[in-house]
């Protein structure tokens, strides 16, 4: 069935659908780590390791490929209107350590007065349907298997359909669902009196299926002109779904609070955002807390949005967060990408591990303008609880326009949304319940006339309803012949049999790729001169997504996408056989028995001395440690030296270190070298290599060295290419 | 109705706040929750008394329809009125008028059979629902 060791087969996730059943139902939380020691380090916020992933890119060469995982959940939201290839997706970002895979829905979902079937293709999202929630979890059951650890599988229960999802999420086991009333009458425009009748029933089916609920106050954020004077009407937002959330009988600890810092560089984002997330924190205690970045000020700089992203982080962990919720750098431009999903969750991962334990040593002031600021906004919450009252209650005060209003409450720029009670989509559909209405099902919510006296369950008068009796549940697969995954993976069933390999960046080989320059231009010709070069390459549909100004008149930096329209076949790839290294054992027995000498050097004019000595040093596992007798003869030297040193010593190799490499400095020190060991008549019995992360085998190779060693190079690696070229010699 | 836009307003917090200063950060937070309990408590009463379509098609998932059942079904049920009986409610009285079983039951109702009975059941008060 479904393999570890090769590509995700989506025919076996699509098999046997009918009959698939969740494993579990319900959020699951990470386990704090038993043992906090990792490699050479102690944490404070660390959860239990993966089995399996990807480690940080400096962990894998530097610190022994660890890879601690923090002690929260983290989000990644997946969006490309196919979920077959979300799910390729949501592997990755599992490796890297996401827990919290979230499903955006398509574009009009929420207007949708019913439940879709199949699996046709959604636009910015994807038609959460039965079969595609089946095929999703299954995927995950394997995925977590893999790193060892349950995901959580996440949408949305919202729009007029809000009781059906509900069922249809609590009967398929999707572990957390965002639910708020409020966002179904500000953003959608649905009728605020069946938003609310519905949430109702909405949220007694989450409770039951112990589904972590996320409410919409963040989109206030995201909304408004100026973000962060919607700080009173966020904490007023989080409160009405807390508390209707609450009396519908939701447990507090499956309530989870959508908190962004309303602001972003280059304002004073912390200062402004600090005070905002402790009273959060401070009303609502026992809520979980679900940390999002700010988008409201994204653009197309992916490292603008990434130290957004991080000053973000820099709030988690100076308050308290229990899901961290990761935007791609590229959601200014574009639906996410592949690797901007991954580049997100790496940032969250590297971000909450860099900043461990910082509560320890770093406190937050307990009087000053924190705690001022902080009062301030919760006394302009209160003030804003009390007006919607004085007015008549909650619709009165959405009629009115309350929400959404740019203003720092209590001051109004009479800009906010504003809803009619009577109207909006589906308004006049909610009726009263009859004295004897009934609804012979479990986990309902509200007035229901069933018979007296009987303690039984309320599926009893049907034997039993999809809740208590899954097996009754009716599973539909496809409704539209042509619109559905089969279709698709059809079209691309060529590619996927093949060996050829084409870009991606969201589905199966598209083709698209980016490409970066820097044009010594002004924007507007640069802008146009990149394209034009684009063509010149060869590739289509080129795209300028980003410019940034280097300097109004001298350079502009330029990022396009295109599509290749080509492909690569795999199998006639020449790929260098990689020289296998001798085990440490061998090299050791080797030198003890014919003992080695070899001289090192960094040259030409280049002061940079420490990847040499990772090479050589004992301490970093160098040579020394496998016996090697290095003779280091330092930094700028010049390369007759290093020659000397050969000759004086008897060495058998010398080893020259290269790092700056402008007007190809580090080719020339390769090539004198071998030209002067040549004119010394001692090429023949001295192994010539050099290293630097410039360097590469081929490379050093055509210099007229023997070997080239680039970045992620070991001492180990150089110690086994030393014996093995003494043994070819002799 | 129209939209009933807010005038803007000036930031009067200072003004406003004067009956909060001598609250205590305690007390502020009970006021908060006070409020918001207020707040909320009518819509809650509002959602246990009423029903809509999606929730009566909830209902009618949870019995074991598919969507599409479930959507006719309700449809059906709303143009005869008896929507605030409860979807499920009338399609039990349905199965019993008709001894059938539910799905049975539910798939004469939307063949359009068998509506008499049930519109019938509830005129007599419901007593004799099972």
């Amino acid at each position: 069935m479904l393999k570890s060791d090769g590509k995700l087969d989506i025919d076996a996730v699509l098999a046997n659908l009918e009959s698939y059943r969740p494993r579990r139902r319900g959020w699951s939380w990470r386990k704090p780590a038993a043992d906090a020691t990792v490699g050479s380090f102690t944490y404070r916020q660390i959860s239990e390791p993966q089995e399996q992933g990807v480690p940080l890119p400096a962990a894998t060469r530097s610190f022994g490929g660890i890879d601690p995982q923090p002690e929260c959940v983290i989000t990644t939201e997946i969006a490309s209107g196919r979920f077959e290839d979300d799910l390729r997706r949501m592997r990755m970002a599992a490796w890297h350590g996401a827990d919290h895979l979230m499903v955006i829905r398509t574009a009009g979902q929420s207007h949708f007065d019913g439940l879709i079937e199949g699996t046709p293709e959604g636009v910015g999202g994807i038609p959460i349907t039965r079969k595609q929630l089946r095929a999703t979890r299954k995927a995950l059951d394997f995925i977590e298997d893999e790193v060892g650890r349950p995901l959580n599988f996440h949408s949305y229960v919202s729009g007029v359909a809000g009781p059906e999802i509900g069922v249809l999420f609590a009967e398929e086991g999707v572990n957390g669902a965002h639910q708020d009333p409020q966002y179904n009458v500000l953003y959608r425009n649905v009728n605020m009196v069946r938003s609310f009748v519905d949430a109702a029933v909405a949220k007694s089916l989450m409770s039951w299926a112990e589904m972590l609920q996320i409410d919409g106050a963040h989109n206030a954020n995201a909304t408004a002109r100026e973000a962060w004077k919607v700080m009173p009407e966020l904490l007023v937002q989080h409160a009405i779904n807390t508390r209707y959330s609450e009396l519908i009988g939701m447990p507090k600890d499956l309530i989870g609070l959508s908190t962004v810092p309303p602001t972003a560089p280059p304002a004073p984002a912390i200062f402004m955002d600090l005070p905002y997330a402790v009273a959060l924190r401070e009303l609502f205690p026992d809520c979980k807390m679900r940390a999002q970045m700010n988008t409201r000020y994204i653009e197309s700089d992916t490292r603008e949005a990434t130290v957004t992203h991080v000053l973000n982080l820099l709030v988690s962990r100076l308050t308290s967060v229990d899901v961290q919720s990761t935007i791609t750098p590229d959601e200014g431009r574009n639906v996410p990408w592949h690797h901007f999903n991954v580049a997100a969750v790496d940032t969250a991962k590297q971000s909450l591990l860099g900043m461990d334990g910082i509560l320890d040593m770093v406190q937050l002031k307990d009087e000053g303008v924190l705690v001022e600021r902080k009062r301030e906004i919760i006394e302009r919450a209160v003030l804003f609880l009390e007006e919607i009252l004085e007015v008549g209650g909650y619709f009165e005060s959405v009629a009115r326009g309350y929400f959404v209003d740019s203003g720092y409450y209590p001051e109004r720029n009479g800009d906010g949304i504003a809803r009619d009670p009577e109207g909006g989509v589906a308004a006049g559909t909610v009726i009263p319940r009859d004295a004897d209405y009934l609804a012979p099902v479990c986990h309902h919510f509200g007035y229901n006339a069933l018979p007296d006296g009987d303690d039984g369950k309320p599926c009893d008068s049907i034997g039993g309803c999809t809740l208590c009796d899954p097996g009754k549940i009716v599973y539909v697969d496809e409704l539209d012949p042509e619109d559905n995954v089969h279709s698709r993976l059809e079209e691309k069933a060529d590619l996927r049999a093949s060996e050829r390999t084409r870009p991606e960046v969201e589905w199966f080989g598209d083709g698209w790729l980016t490409l970066n320059m820097m044009l010594p231009a002004p924007e507007e010709i640069a802008y146009y001169a990149a394209l034009q070069m684009v063509e010149k390459m060869g590739l289509e549909e080129a795209e300028v997504i980003h410019t940034g100004v280097m300097h109004p008149t001298e350079g502009t930096y330029v990022e396009i996408k295109a599509r290749a329209p080509y492909d690569v076949d795999a199998s006639t790839l020449e790929i260098p056989e990689k020289e296998e290294v001798l085990s440490e054992d061998e090299i050791r027995e080797e030198i003890d028995e014919r003992p080695m000498t070899v001289v090192a050097a960094t040259v030409g004019e280049d002061e940079h001395s420490v990847g040499m000595r990772e090479i050589i040093d004992i301490k970093h596992g160098g040579l020394e440690k496998f016996g090697v007798h290095c003779v280091y003869l330092g930094t700028s030297v010049p390369v007759d030296k290093a020659i000397d040193a050969a000759v004086e010593t008897d060495a058998s190799a010398i080893l020259i270190s290269t790092i700056i490499t402008h007007s190809d400095v580090h080719r020339k020190n390769m090539e004198r070298l071998d030209q002067l060991a040549r004119e010394k008549g001692i090429r023949d019995r001295l192994v010539l290599v050099a290293g630097g992360t410039q360097v590469t085998d081929d490379l050093a190779k055509s210099a007229g060295l023997d070997a080239g060693f680039g970045r992620g190079t070991t001492g180990h690696d150089v110690a086994s290419a030393l014996v093995r070229f003494r043994r070819d010699r002799s | 109705m129209e939209r009933r836009n807010v005038e803007r307003r000036p930031d009067d917090y200072t003004a406003r706040r004067a009956h909060l200063v001598e609250l205590d950060d305690e007390q502020l937070q009970e006021r908060f929750w006070e409020l918001a309990d207020r707040l909320v408590r009518p819509l809650v009463e509002l959602a246990e008394n009423h029903t809509s379509p999606s929730i009566e098609r909830s209902v009618l998932l949870r019995m074991g329809f598919s969507g599409d059942e479930a959507g006719r079904l309700v449809e059906a049920i709303a143009d005869r009125g008896l929507l605030g009986k409860g979807a499920g409610n009338v399609v039990l009285r349905a199965a019993g008028s008709m001894d059938l079983e539910v799905r049975p039951a539910a798939e004469e109702l939307l063949e359009g059979r068998g509506w008499d009975a049930v519109e019938a059941s509830f005129d007599g008060g419901g007593a004799d629902s099972c």
